[in-house]
């Protein structure tokens, strides 16, 4: 789920006005964008790359796509899934919101029978700083995102946005952010997407961005508790009112868990730091032994030892 | 695309008479009933139906039987009387505008069936429990949940004939309970809930008419933020906050308290709803005890420069009705630099360098100018 400049990306709904402006964004970036897809429109080149019918058509003429980003609306986003996953794309990223709920549950189910991951839906996608990034995200901001060795999980791109600020402003480059949308049901989870980062060589610690609602977090516990690598957690919510929830089936199935001292509660218990507000996550960094990149290249170069 | 809902879906829930007459179309039986908007229309439905019946209040807000909503009587008089005592009130927030009135069932046993989707798989879920009733999520081991996957099948009635529907409604939740043994014999639902998933309404167009998103429920200003397309939870402090996305919304509450503020209102505009940050101006400072105005963007598909001009812009009508009121700025992310320039050009002011900043200011301006004691 990490995206690098060697993957092959196509853009399903390229020729609209968001997929237009934001594919522009992605090839300034270095994202390797192949090719695009427009049912109504095959044939024509947009930005510099062809435009085809379908996602298979697509892969046809171009052979191997590693990668494709829908900007499709909700209606059409089941079928534009099932037009990557039959094209051999093993990783869609569905940025696309408001897609209806059992919609996402077929994709998820067709992809996983196939061996293709879906990251979101409602996702505003990753950024592998100094790479690519496939979404919107202002991956091409430096004051925001710089390459480095922080792997970051979130559900919300805002607050992903603001962690990956605060991270650069403390002198922590990322070595990937991975968004898997605001969605309860999501095709890549908090848990995958931290059991993925505890292999990644390039991530040295990992930040979880959460919120209260459903279980991502309280799942996630388990991956925290196996992983190698120091976790620092944000759960956005602690102040908001409770929510309603659906019926006595909802109660059933979520027990005690969805609150903002549930999931606290599991992330620490598994090991992790959780912090109060976004911008003590660089200091819970620092408690754990990783330090910031200037830090570490002052070190590198200075003889005298100081490790404060 | 449609605005987003931070971590929900937002649901349509049905009221049981509706959810009733979905199932019952289904083949799920029933009790005979007829909904009333008068007392002499329960009297009128309770002669149809048989003397002892039940008037149930149609809201869809929970522990409706223990708010006295449910009331069980003896004529079609009483029923009249009952209709008379439920309709015009209130239970919970929700106004009771209709009573269902229901032949009594004598019942032998309760049972609980619902399916639902586990959050944790994402996999269609059934529940059963032989005990069913209002106290049934606290006999949680009584409850067998089975997970269905694509292709999997299920013989038995009720179950299989709500499991179709689920899908063919889009359903987020079908739960009947109680689902009663009468004593001679039937199984029928006595109680019944659905909720829809509002991102399905346009392949359920009549289904759907009429019926509200839950996003529509709530105070005034909350309505009429979703009449625009944006989600508000009024929450009685004196800092008004607009923040795009349900994320940093809520991290920006929450900031504001931790740092001992109080913040007046959740309100996201985040998604297709950035470019609404005129109208949503205009509703945070309409609630009372407002004292201090908190902007915290983080662009990332929703672009400051945007969601910055329309704040300006409404500022610019509404700021006579508010003559002493700070503003603090925290502007970072997709289009930062115009945006933070359109603060200096237009208002004068200086965005802050970070949000932990801002949120200081907030508070500190909140205090001066208070309405809080």
């Amino acid at each position: 789920m990490i995206i690098e400049t060697e993957h092959r990306v196509i853009v399903q709904g390229i020729t609209g006005a968001q997929g237009t402006y934001w594919t522009e964004q992605m090839q300034a970036y270095g994202t390797t964008i192949i090719g695009g897809v427009n049912p109504r429109k095959p044939g024509i080149e947009h930005l510099g790359v062809p435009v085809f019918a379908s996602a298979v058509e697509a892969a046809e003429t171009l052979g191997r796509i590693d990668v494709s980003v829908l900007f499709v609306p909700p209606a059409g986003a089941l079928a534009a899934v099932g037009d990557a996953i039959e094209a051999g794309i093993r990783l869609v990223v569905v940025l696309t919101e408001f897609i209806p709920v059992h919609d996402t549950m077929t994709m998820i189910a067709m992809a996983n029978e196939c061996g293709c991951r879906i990251i979101g839906p409602n996702t505003a996608g990753t950024v592998t700083p100094g790479q690519t990034f496939v979404g919107f995200m202002p991956a091409f901001d430096d004051r925001i995102f710089r390459p480095g060795r922080i792997g970051v999980v979130s559900r919300s791109g805002s607050l992903g946005t603001l962690t990956a600020l605060e991270l650069t402003r403390a002198g922590y480059g990322q070595s990937a952010f991975v968004g898997i949308g605001g969605d309860p049901v999501s095709g890549t989870t908090t848990l995958e997407a931290v059991a993925a980062l505890d292999t990644h060589r390039g991530t040295d610690a990992i930040v979880i961005i959460g919120e209260i609602g459903g279980r991502k977090e309280e799942d996630a516990a388990m991956a925290v508790a196996a992983c190698s690598k120091p976790v620092v957690s944000f759960i956005a919510g602690a102040a908001a009112p409770v929510g309603t929830r659906m019926g006595h089936a909802g109660a059933i199935i979520e027990g005690t868990t969805g609150t903002h001292s549930s999931k606290k509660a599991a992330l620490v218990e598994a090991g992790a730091i959780v912090v109060d507000v976004p911008w003590e996550i660089p200091g819970a960094l620092a408690v754990c032994s990783i330090g910031p990149d200037r830090k570490h290249q002052t070190e590198e170069k200075s003889t005298v030892g100081d490790t404060t | 695309m449609r605005r987003g809902n931070g971590t929900r879906v937002a649901a349509v829930k049905l009221t049981e008479h509706q959810a009733k007459t979905l199932l019952a179309e289904r083949g799920v039986l029933t009790p005979a009933g007829r909904l009333a908007r008068s007392p002499s229309d329960a009297v009128a439905a309770a002669g149809e139906i048989g003397e002892r019946v039940v008037v149930k209040a149609q809201v869809r807000t929970g522990g409706r039987g223990n708010a006295g909503g449910i009331i069980i009587v003896d004529s079609a008089r009483e029923a009249g009387e009952a209709a008379d005592r439920l309709l015009g009130t209130r239970i919970g927030d929700e106004p009771v505008g209709a009573v269902l009135v229901e032949q009594a069932e004598e019942i032998s046993a309760e049972h609980y069936l619902a399916v639902t989707i586990d959050p944790s798989s994402g996999q269609t879920m059934l529940l059963r429990s032989a005990r069913g009733g209002v106290e049934v999520e606290t006999m949680a081991d009584s409850i067998t949940r089975e997970f269905v996957e694509p292709g999997h099948l299920v013989h038995d009635e009720p179950a299989a004939t709500l499991l179709a529907a689920f899908i063919e409604l889009d359903a987020l939740l079908i739960e009947i309970n109680p689902l009663a043994k009468t004593t001679d014999g039937r199984l029928i639902a006595i109680d019944a809930k659905i909720e829809l998933d509002d991102a399905a309404r346009f392949r359920h167009v009549d289904l759907f008419e009429g019926l509200a998103s839950t996003e529509s429920e709530g105070t005034d200003r909350e309505r009429a933020a979703a009449d625009i397309g944006l989600r508000l939870v009024e929450l009685g402090g004196d800092i008004a906050v607009l923040a795009n996305g349900a994320g940093l919304t809520m991290a920006t509450m929450d900031a504001i308290v931790a740092a001992g503020g109080r913040p007046a209102n959740f309100l996201e505009i985040g998604g297709d709803a950035y470019t609404k940050a005129a109208p949503a101006l205009e509703i945070v400072l309409s609630q009372p005890g407002v004292s201090s105005l908190l902007v915290n963007f983080c662009g990332a598909f929703a672009r400051c420069d945007v969601m910055t001009a329309g704040v300006i812009d409404g500022w610019e009508t509404l700021r006579s009705d508010h003559p002493n009121l700070p503003i603090n700025f925290s502007i970072s992310g997709t289009g930062q630099d115009e945006a933070r320039q359109l603060v200096r050009n237009r208002l004068n002011l200086e965005p802050h360098n970070t949000m932990a900043e801002a949120v200081a200011a907030a508070i500190a301006g909140a205090e001066s100018s208070g309405a809080f004691p």
